[in-house]
């Protein structure tokens, strides 16, 4: 059967098997990609001529960014795959993405404040991309809090995925608020259509570092994923064993 | 490609904006390094719970197996 595959990636159990492979991978990965990718933006990226070195920041406050920005898209479209297929693991990535989101977005503001002083002389501002970017973060942790505050786990999860699905307009308003409103953000600096405004000495190292964060979002999110199975699945026979150290051998059902 | 700095000191100064940049590296690789720890530390924590529970189990076995002796006739 053709859906055979989808159904599979429903259990739990299966996906936990299937992604302890993937782990030390997405891992070395990981570290390799944002290594490489400081390296060379913090010592051998030229100088910027308008910035100074200040600029260097751009290495990791775009990439924190991108993912904050696709992480919420993941959550949200984890918890309509939720609601629509009543899909337990589905629900289990969408709590798992909530907290990294929230690391993310903290991240992209926080450096983005940090990158606005010597640059624009102050840490904040109330332009739109700053703005639409602090709501993001509170998105964010709404769902988290939202996860906290039911004790019956299945209310919990339809909530939050409904507070993530309402909260994707904001995703395209973070998008385009800097060519809305001409405030002080810069515009876009990558294009995937046109010619980016950037140097291509400026540029690789900027690419490895949004790769690396990638792989980093991948590696981390699966392993947030796998524990939170382990926490719903305690009682049975499988995490049991799994806990006692003992390995378990993936049973293949002809269905 | 060529080191953008004659010594490490001014890597570390970067002309006045070294504090920023460090500081944003700084902060991020903390952040970083939590997310990529924490399943570890939740994977322990379940671990002793499950251990707890089986020492709760295994001690509640032993007193029923106490009770039905002792209501065992002589």
């Amino acid at each position: 059967m053709a859906w055979q595959w989808f159904h599979r990636l429903g259990s739990p159990r299966w996906f936990y098997q299937k992604t302890s492979v993937w782990m030390p991978w997405l891992a070395l990965a990981s570290v390799l990609l944002i290594g490489v990718g400081s390296v060379w933006g913090l010592g051998f990226a030229p100088e910027d001529a308008k910035q100074g070195n200040s600029y260097r920041i751009i290495y990791i406050h775009v990439p924190a960014a991108f993912l904050a920005l696709a992480g919420y898209y993941i959550m949200a479209i984890s918890g309509a795959i939720g609601l629509i297929w009543k899909m337990k693991l589905s629900f289990v990535v969408m709590r798992a993405a909530a907290p990294i989101g929230a690391v993310l977005t903290f991240i992209a503001l926080f450096t983005g404040a940090v990158w606005g002083k010597p640059t624009w002389g102050t840490y904040w501002v109330w332009d739109a991309r700053i703005t639409s970017m602090l709501i993001l973060l509170f998105l964010y942790i709404g769902v988290i809090a939202l996860a906290r505050a039911f004790s019956r786990e299945q209310v919990a999860d339809k909530a939050c995925a409904l507070l993530a699905l309402v909260g994707t307009v904001n995703i395209p308003i973070i998008y385009k608020s800097v060519d809305w409103w001409f405030t002080l953000h810069q515009p876009a600096t990558i294009k995937l259509t046109e010619k980016s405004s950037i140097d291509p000495s400026m540029f690789y190292p900027l690419l490895i570092m949004i790769i690396g964060f990638y792989c980093f979002y991948a590696w981390t999110l699966i392993a947030h994923t796998r524990e939170k199975i382990l926490q719903r699945e305690w009682r049975t026979n499988w995490v049991q064993q799994l806990m006692q150290g003992e390995s378990i051998t993936t049973e293949s059902k002809e269905g | 490609m060529q080191f953008q700095f004659e010594s490490l000191a001014a890597f570390l100064h970067m002309d006045g904006h070294g504090p920023f940049v460090w500081a944003a590296y700084g902060v991020t690789f903390l952040a970083l390094a939590a997310m990529a720890l924490q399943p570890r530390l939740q994977r322990r924590r379940l671990k002793k719970e499950l251990e707890r529970q089986q020492r709760i189990e295994a001690r509640r076995r032993a007193v029923e197996g106490r009770q039905s002796k002792a209501a065992e006739p002589a």
